[in-house]
């Protein structure tokens, strides 16, 4: 794991874990959903709200669409706020053709509900300060995204 | 533009009257959620052939006024009882999308 991709939840002010599970589409939103009531609690910036709320969502659908389940992190910090999506695998073969705009492994089924459009990574991407994303065939997908405050 | 205007116009029902403050500022029309959630704007009226689940999710999360299916589509009760519960408009129309656009322009939504 790179140094980047060390999750510091000692630093953070306040920190919530969603489990995400595989192909749960009736859930699908809800941790999203529970996100942007908590930064509309605390008194986040609308714009602000409404990037976090893409991010959230993408990551969430991700998991859902793509993975064996996995968990999505947000943490406030002093400066900033992290949002993680960690899956269980099964790892992406090539994240720079994943990260291109149209690009989708998705199911005909996903598809048709209109998931696989192949924008997820770059909306996510595009959303937030800072990126990173680790992955490798047969491991875990670890994502980093920043946004700050 | 309120929702309860779009009522009133000929065609149009309202399947899930959500939060009668909303006012529709914009119209915007994909099926590609990914799409969507990426050009989206709070108070876009979204119009859809997507009826499931997932699709209140979207619209909740962009703040989007309402939620219109065109072509006579519907959702099922399930997916409707959510959206009253959610507070989020359903509307349907027996127009296509083309024709939703043109009502509605004509109607004063500039």
């Amino acid at each position: 794991m790179s140094k980047a991709l060390e999750m510091d939840r000692a630093s953070a002010v306040m920190a919530y874990d969603y489990d995400v599970m595989k192909e749960d589409f009736a859930h699908a939103g809800s941790a999203s959903s529970d996100i942007k009531k908590k930064c509309r609690e605390i008194g986040l910036d609308k714009e602000i709200i409404r990037r976090i709320a893409v991010m959230t969502y993408e990551a969430e659908i991700n998991i859902v669409i793509h993975s064996e389940g996995g968990v999505i992190t947000v943490m406030l910090m002093s400066d900033r706020i992290e949002i993680w999506a960690v899956d269980k695998g099964p790892g992406i073969e090539d994240v720079e053709l994943a990260m291109t705009a149209g690009y989708s492994t998705a199911k005909t089924s996903a598809r048709e509900m209109g998931f696989g459009a192949g924008m997820g990574l770059p909306n996510m991407k595009k959303c937030c300060d800072e990126f990173v994303i680790e992955s490798a065939k047969g491991e875990s997908t670890r994502i980093k995204m920043v946004i700050r405050l | 533009m309120k929702i309860s205007e779009l009522e009133r116009i000929e065609g149009f029902r309202v399947y899930a009257v959500g939060d009668e403050s909303q006012v529709i500022t914009g119209l915007y029309c994909s099926d590609l959620l990914s799409w969507v959630m990426a050009k989206g704007k709070a108070g876009n009226a979204w119009i859809t052939v997507q009826t499931h689940q997932n699709v209140l999710a979207v619209a909740s999360l962009l703040e989007f006024s309402c939620i219109i299916l065109p072509d006579g589509l519907t959702m099922d009760q399930a997916v409707l009882d959510k959206a009253v519960e959610e507070n989020i408009a359903v509307v349907g129309s027996d127009l296509d999308a083309y024709g939703i656009f043109q009502v509605l322009y004509e109607a004063g939504l500039r």
